[in-house]
């Protein structure tokens, strides 16, 4: 792209060089597609509209710097001093600055029409054809279908082994949840979004959409993907330890699919609804729960309930794990204002919150032998 | 670096007639701009190793996907701790220092406006200083959640939290009692005959600056106050729940914020002015309309904050306003690089270190300058924000732009504060290492951030890995290379040719008038500026 002509060698003309060696270095090995130079293929109007704007302004940013810098090139290489060059005396020139005063005001004016018209289109939400809530937590996301009673948490599935390096990294390493969003192809889908805790942002590079979860407000984006498949992104707010793992998955997959699926997910609310009185066993509730506390408390309590001395109290041989099971139960529904500990009670069933207190009250080294049941869940709720 | 004086040897000089204390209660007590400039810089390149040192680490930890080193907490210290002290304990103090050796040089002054003030701007940093390094040693280690401290995410913190809102008060505090002692001195005790619009231009861009750090230091005071109020003492400026809002925090910061990074590069953009035409050996080019230039950028920094939160979800209205506005700073940042090109064209052009680093500066400038016109864009914005493009970004203006201009400043006074000569073989090596190690560390971030890896995490999705590992690679060399620079330094310090009063046979503001080093109480009697 930069080319200018060997002649031009000197010290004086590093920098450019410097760039292009760079750029010329890295062309050849481009073969292999982890050396991704763009935006990644757009998969919605709104994704290909940035991805061309961001493609005009480049062109537009060249021509300036070829402009800029070929002049300055040329002197760098003409007027040394051992080449004997003697100074001009010049100083000041007030056409010259009017004219690269005006010149750059109407770039300016080309870049921002097409830019301006393109915020107004991102942000003309209405019209929608569903709207899902999406609600940010440390560290996953909620999916709520807004009017079709379908809610479910979607959390990183890339095993702890795979990013301690016990494992090889699978293909999708840290871009995998365990359920995706669905969503139907050819529709327009409003999101409306939210967080729990902390500020989270929902971000699908594909689609064109990267919009803040704040808590306690409500902001809204939307999209449009005609082409099915599996798209991927991640939280793009810092948000605490597991900022780097929470993933954004979103299945686009036919309308008719969409349908049979949203079927699916009613008939197992409803399953899970009459197992909320059943009585578990020991066994049964730890091994759901070692699955909900890796999920959801490992990251800050780590796996072998040891915290992280300062920032995260430990579980193992705590107080509160170790005591009476209703203040262990408090903690986990409720969370511990101004501190990291969030409340899980709107985020997890009965059912989950009974095995993982059942776990974390008989793994490591707490042997207190209590089986907690959902009913004790709920009966703690009130 | 005074090392006549550092001797004791300062009766040398038939000016002086200053008793200063010896040893140690010398730099303690100092009221001389020059000593306590000299304490700035050293303080500054001090921090700059520490926070460098916390780079390697994250470069080192990036350097392949998975936690190797690191665990993610502590990764999330290291990256909110290198930028706090990048920003305010490296490069402010850096600059500071410039301003107090060379202000009251360049205008004929003996000293600056208020020395005791001076002393105390300056001995406050060690002590902010120090507790932001003791933070790392306290329960829960330092603070994680990002140099902007966004709540409710600061918050969760633990007490090196409010150890973080002590130092950046007290920094804040040091920052503008210094910027009131810059002020004062430029408007009051230039000498006679030196009309403002006769003043160097790094003097401009001091003085423009000076008013800026007034402007929004308190700004950045109130915030971090209402994120202490909020974390003890039960208000909920920023907590939904209390009827606060999170968003607000924001605005505050960054109107504090987006001035701040004018704060780091105007007076970059001074010593940029005063090296160019020095080794181009012809007159800046349109002095009046550089002058108006720095004034409109100072201007515009104020109404542009919120360029930095598009993806908050503003209304349309404000997402234009704030890009329209942003775009418009592109026009005075423009005549400034149209200015130094055209000082160049027709000179007589020498390169010697400082005006490698100057002319380095004036393109990797601009490359920021353009990945900023990019960013300026609400719709691309929204691909790029909170993505490595952004740290490429401010890469490119902060240490392209503001540290190879301390750079380029240090090698172009050194020869004046010290008496001697750098070595300018060591000082030449040092820049092409720099250069190309920072653009080997750097330019690779923009096609990351394009590709969609997201910034401040500790492990990355796989097909991010080569171009990790190429910026890895270019950041330890960057970070080896810094090490000749302070080498360099100290070889200068501790002896070297003479340098005689006017090295550079292009310079001539009034510093040069003066020999090498400069007295003690130099300008004793004003000169006298036709």
């Amino acid at each position: 792209m930069l080319n200018f002509p060997d002649r031009r060698a000197g010290l004086s003309f590093f920098a450019a060089r410097l760039l292009i060696g760079l750029i010329a270095g890295l062309v050849p090995s481009l073969s292999r597609a982890e050396y991704a130079l763009n935006l990644p293929a757009p998969a919605s109007d709104l994704a290909q509209s940035i991805y061309d704007l961001h493609t005009l302004i480049l062109w537009i940013c060249l021509v300036i710097l070829l402009v800029v810098f070929v002049p300055m090139a040329i002197a760098l290489v003409k007027h040394r001093k051992s080449a004997g060059y003697q100074a001009a005396k010049f100083h000041d020139n007030l056409l010259v600055e009017i004219i690269w005063t005006i010149i750059p005001v109407l770039i300016l004016f080309f870049m921002a029409r097409p830019a301006a018209s393109l915020v107004v289109s991102m942000k003309d939400t209405t019209k929608e054809d569903l709207t899902i809530k999406v609600t940010g937590y440390q560290w996953k996301w909620e999916y709520e279908y807004l009017g079709d009673n379908i809610r479910f948490m979607s959390n990183t599935s890339t095993p702890k082994e795979q990013i301690e390096g016990s494992q090889p990294k699978g293909e999708n390493y840290l871009l995998e949840v365990d359920r995706p969003l669905v969503v139907p192809a050819g529709k327009k889908v409003r999101l409306v979004m939210t967080s729990s805790d902390v500020i989270h942002a929902w971000w699908v590079p594909a689609f064109g959409v990267k919009q803040d979860a704040i808590p306690g407000f409500i902001r809204d984006s939307w999209f449009k993907v005609d082409k099915p498949g599996t798209y991927r992104g991640q939280c793009a707010e810092l948000c605490g330890v597991g900022h780097g793992f929470m993933p954004v998955v979103v299945e686009v997959v036919p309308p008719e699919q969409f349908a049979s699926w949203k079927k699916e997910q009613i008939a197992m609310a409803a399953t899970a609804a009459a197992n909320a009185n059943k009585t578990y066993g020991m066994a049964e509730l730890k091994a759901l729960g070692e699955k909900v506390y890796s999920a959801n408390c490992a990251a800050c309590h780590q796996p072998d309930g040891a915290g992280l001395p300062g920032a995260f109290p430990a579980l193992n041989g705590s107080k509160i794990v170790s005591g009476d099971k209703s203040g262990h139960i408090d903690i986990v529904l409720n969370g511990k204002p101004a501190t990291a500990m969030a409340s899980f009670g709107k985020q997890l069933s009965d059912l989950d919150i009974a095995a993982v207190v059942t776990y974390e009250r008989n793994s490591w080294n707490n042997k207190t032998g209590d089986v907690v049941q959902p009913a004790d869940i709920a009966a703690r709720r009130k | 670096m005074n090392t006549t004086t550092i001797n004791g040897a300062a009766a040398h000089h038939d000016h002086d007639h200053d008793h200063a204390p010896a040893g140690i209660m010398r730099w303690l007590t100092s009221t001389n701009h020059k000593d306590i400039g000299t304490l700035y810089l050293w303080f500054s390149l001090f921090m700059f190793f520490f926070a460098g040192a916390l780079a390697m680490v994250i470069r080192a930890e990036l350097f392949q996907p998975g936690l190797q080193l690191l665990q993610p907490n502590v990764f999330n210290q290291l990256t909110t701790m290198h930028g706090l002290i990048m920003i305010f304990g490296a490069i402010m103090p850096a600059l500071v220092g410039f301003a107090n050796w060379q202000v009251p040089l360049m205008i004929g002054a003996s000293d600056m406006a208020f020395p005791r003030l001076n002393n105390w701007s300056f001995w406050l940093l060690p002590a902010a200083g120090t507790l932001l390094i003791a933070s790392f040693f306290v329960p829960g280690g330092a603070i994680a959640g990002g140099w902007t401290m966004y709540p409710p995410l600061f918050m969760q913190g633990g007490i090196a939290y409010d150890m973080s809102i002590l130092a950046v008060h007290i920094l804040g505090i040091s920052s503008i009692m210094g910027a009131i002692n810059i002020i004062t001195t430029i408007l009051n005790m230039r000498a006679p005959g030196m009309t403002l619009m006769k003043m160097p231009l790094f003097v401009w861009t001091w003085l423009i600056t000076a008013y800026l750090l007034v402007a929004v230091m308190p700004v950045l005071a109130c915030a971090i106050t209402m994120l202490l109020t909020d974390r003890h003492f039960g208000t909920h400026f920023f907590d939904a729940a209390g009827g606060g809002d999170p968003i607000m925090f924001q605005h505050i910061f960054w109107f504090f914020g987006h001035p701040e990074v004018y704060i780091m590069i105007l007076p970059s953009f001074g010593i940029v002015s005063t090296v160019i035409p020095t080794f181009a050996r012809k007159p800046l080019f349109g002095y009046v309309s550089m002058v108006y230039a720095v004034a409109s950028i100072a201007f515009l920094s104020f109404i542009v904050w919120a360029h930095h939160m598009f993806t908050t979800g503003m209304p349309v209205a404000g997402q234009l306003f704030f890009m329209y506005a942003t775009m418009l700073i592109a026009i005075p940042t423009g005549i400034k690089v149209f200015n130094w090109v055209a000082t160049l064209w027709r000179g007589s052009i020498s390169f010697e270190t400082p005006m490698l680093f100057s002319l380095a500066f004036v393109f990797l400038f601009t490359i920021g300058g353009f990945s900023g016109l990019v960013l300026a864009l609400v719709p691309v914005d929204i691909q790029l924000q909170d993505t490595y493009y952004v740290v490429a970004h401010f890469h490119y203006v902060l240490f392209s732009g503001s540290a190879m201009s301390i750079m380029a400043g240090v090698y172009y006074w050194l020869p004046k504060w010290t008496g001697h000569m750098y070595d300018e073989k060591l000082g030449k090596l040092h820049f092409w290492l720099t250069t190309i190690a920072f653009n080997v560390t750097f330019f690779p971030m923009h096609f990351l951030g394009l590709a969609g890896m997201p910034r401040r995490i500790p492990d990355y999705s796989l097909q991010f890995t080569d171009f990790n590992k190429i910026a890895s690679l270019g950041g330890f060399l960057l970070g080896a290379s810094q090490l000749l620079f302070l080498y360099v330094v100290i070889k200068c310090v501790r002896g070297g040719e003479p340098a005689g009063n006017r090295p550079w046979d292009g310079a001539d503001s009034l510093e040069w008038t003066q020999t090498s080093p400069p007295p003690y109480h130099s300008f004793v009697t004003p000169p006298l500026v036709k």
